[in-house]
């Protein structure tokens, strides 16, 4: 086939675009995600049976808030990433905000503390199983993300499976948030971070070959 | 002052480039099919600057891209340049080329050396080598029945159901996931 011929061939017919805009494919399949992480959480495990007073704390929200900002840092890293050409530029400072943020908490937290409570603050009761559980809810969203950059076209696919991996590791963590008892920062700027690295790491492991094109 | 002119050149270029794709996006044909024609051009010039030591990948490359950017165009957003898109789209095609290659060479005996001569020939660098309409006849019906009867005989949606007695909306998605399993045909066929 002639190119002149295959252009004639893809403009034949081709008809107005009406695709949803990226970042509304993203919020449906992060809500869907989001939903079968919440099932699988009440299934497994359970909502903190002390959760109405943990709502009152001030430590409870900026847990919320490093989750759910690292999520949007990812999310706006998935965007760009998941588009040729899109600038990448800002996505370190939109990744790295959060974590820098929550460091700075648990920094001052264990400089607060007493030198034998330090320990507790870093390990707290769950420490071996958090980032696991963490990785575990971070599936449903997983796949519906991939699924999502699968249809748009990402040009670095292993960043892309990074940033795919890591958005749904820090949603299941703002959904594990209503369950984990751990009041800690430095527990959380570890542990938590862990967990949604875990998924990021696969995500970048598989992206070469699930995201190409 | 030559530095401006240059400029200024792109610029206007890219400016009708974009307004021809918007409209094409909108659903204006016409003006889609000028787009690609015009910016084959372009990626014809910019794939054979590098591949200088390919010629005759060249417009294989050409065809493979335009069919990637017509499967992308939803990717498109009105917000950023043109040229930057459409560079990460051809730049993306040709490492994968060159990767396909590379892997292709090692698992294979590369020819002869002194055969380097007869192998390349120029007066054919614009023919594609591979052929399209044989990947196109090697798709399953419930792709190529939807591309042949819109895409290459110019039938509407719905005279196209009513000759394959496939539903509209099947014929609609025949044809956009047959041009994506013919892109995929195209990187599996080295």
């Amino acid at each position: 086939m002639k190119t002149d011929d295959l252009i004639t061939m893809l403009a034949t017919g081709a008809g107005a675009v009406n695709k949803p805009a990226a970042t509304q494919r993203y919020a449906v399949a992060i809500g869907w995600g989001a939903a079968g992480a919440g099932l699988l959480m009440l299934a497994l495990l359970q909502v903190r049976h002390d959760l109405a007073q943990a709502l009152l704390l001030p430590m409870f929200w900026i847990k919320v808030g490093f989750v759910a900002s690292l999520a949007a840092g990812s999310l706006f890293a998935a965007l760009r990433l998941s588009r040729p050409g899109a600038v990448i530029d800002r996505v370190p400072l939109a990744l790295g905000l959060p974590v820098l943020g929550i460091w700075a908490v648990a920094a001052f937290a264990l400089v607060d503390a007493e030198p034998v409570e330090r320990s507790k603050l870093f390990f707290g009761d769950t420490w071996k199983s958090c980032p696991l559980l963490i990785a575990l809810l971070s599936l449903p969203v997983f796949a519906a993300v991939l699924h999502t950059m699968k249809d748009l076209a990402p040009t670095r696919p292993r960043l892309a499976g990074f940033a795919a991996g890591l958005l749904s590791g820090s949603v299941a963590a703002v959904v594990y948030c209503l369950h984990c008892p751990e009041m800690g920062a430095p527990f959380i700027g570890f542990w938590y971070l862990l967990g949604t690295l875990i998924p990021a790491a696969i995500g970048a492991m598989i992206g070469n070959s699930i995201l190409r094109w | 002052m030559q530095r401006m002119n240059r400029e200024a050149g792109f610029r206007s270029k890219e400016d009708r480039l974009r307004d021809l794709l918007t409209r094409g996006l909108a659903g204006d044909d016409a003006a889609y099919k000028m787009f690609l024609t015009e910016l084959s051009a372009h990626l014809r010039a910019f794939l054979r600057r590098r591949l200088a030591r390919l010629p005759d990948e060249v417009e294989d490359l050409v065809q493979e891209s335009l069919l990637a950017i017509h499967n992308l165009r939803h990717t498109y957003e009105a917000d950023q340049p043109l040229s930057a898109w459409v560079q990460a789209i051809a730049r993306y095609k040709l490492v994968d080329l060159l990767r396909r290659r590379a892997t292709h060479e090692m698992l294979n005996d590369p020819l002869d050396e002194d055969m380097e001569l007869f192998s390349t020939a120029d007066s054919d660098a614009a023919e594609a080598r591979r052929d399209l309409d044989k990947l196109l006849e090697d798709l399953p019906d419930r792709f190529r029945l939807p591309i042949v009867h819109t895409k290459l005989e110019g039938l509407s949606v719905k005279e196209a159901a009513d000759l394959s007695g496939m539903s509209e909306s099947a014929v609609k998605i025949g044809v956009h996931r047959g041009l994506k399993a013919l892109a995929a045909k195209i990187r599996g066929a080295l």
